[in-house]
């Protein structure tokens, strides 16, 4: 399936850009999959994606939990825990 | 129920004004203005950097208006959030929320704030003599969300 990924401060400024467009392979089903498989890209992904560090998630614009479900043609975020107020 | 999201300042006196009711069951108007502060961690700040999720943050501050409007018996509310680059002293956000009686309109706005703190996807960067740091969030803020959790 296709997805959007958007990522936001911190994780923007790590892996360097803000959006982009990926075709999953059909194993990636949650959104523990997806970090899975983004940190398989090594490097700065892997410090992100596999380590212990708070990562939220959101998908269509809702705060999710890792267990939540990945649907095509979805929109996906991942940031730091919010600080805003 | 009103979200605004803006770079621009806003002005309080003119946002209250706006709010007054058509009829006169208003009795009581609370608000909070959050401001950027001069000093955090013991550095002194130069300026605050607020960035935000279009889209997703009007969605979230009306989820949060609407559960605040099914918990207390409140007539309107207004959230106006800034972004972009602030310096201290300067406003960044305003809760309005008006209700028949004082009680409903101090917890709806304190509810307002504490959900936003930790649901609202806000994120601030301070700049400092020592250079750029992304603001740490705070687990005092998580409970501060957390008393307001409904056993359903």
């Amino acid at each position: 399936m296709n997805i959007k990924i958007l990522y936001f401060a911190r994780i923007k400024e790590s892996v360097n850009y803000s959006t982009e467009d990926v075709l999953l392979p059909s194993s990636v089903k949650t959104i523990t999959d997806l970090k899975d498989y983004l940190a398989q890209r090594g490097d700065v992904w892997a410090d992100l994606f596999s380590t212990q560090q708070t990562i939220r998630a959101a998908i269509n614009h809702e705060l999710v939990d890792n267990i939540a479900a990945i649907h095509d043609g979805d929109e996906v975020a991942f940031f730091p825990p919010v600080t805003g107020g | 129920m009103t979200v605004r999201i803006q770079t621009e300042d806003f002005d309080v006196a003119a946002e209250l004004a706006a709010l007054k009711p058509s009829k006169a069951d208003v009795g009581a108007i609370v608000t909070f203005i959050g401001m950027v502060r001069d000093l955090n961690d013991g550095d002194i700040i130069k300026t605050l950097t607020l960035e935000h999720y279009p889209g997703m943050t009007e969605k979230s501050l009306s989820a949060i208006e609407q559960e605040a409007k099914s918990r207390w018996d409140i007539n309107q509310s207004l959230i106006i959030h800034r972004f972009g680059t602030l310096k201290p002293s300067d406003q960044i956000v305003l809760v309005a929320v008006t209700s028949p009686h004082r009680a409903e309109a101090f917890a709806a706005c304190e509810f307002i704030m504490d959900y936003l703190k930790t649901k609202a996807p806000f994120w601030k960067k301070e700049t400092t003599s020592q250079g750029e740091r992304w603001v740490e969030a705070k687990s005092i803020d998580d409970e501060a969300q957390a008393r307001w959790k409904q056993s359903d």
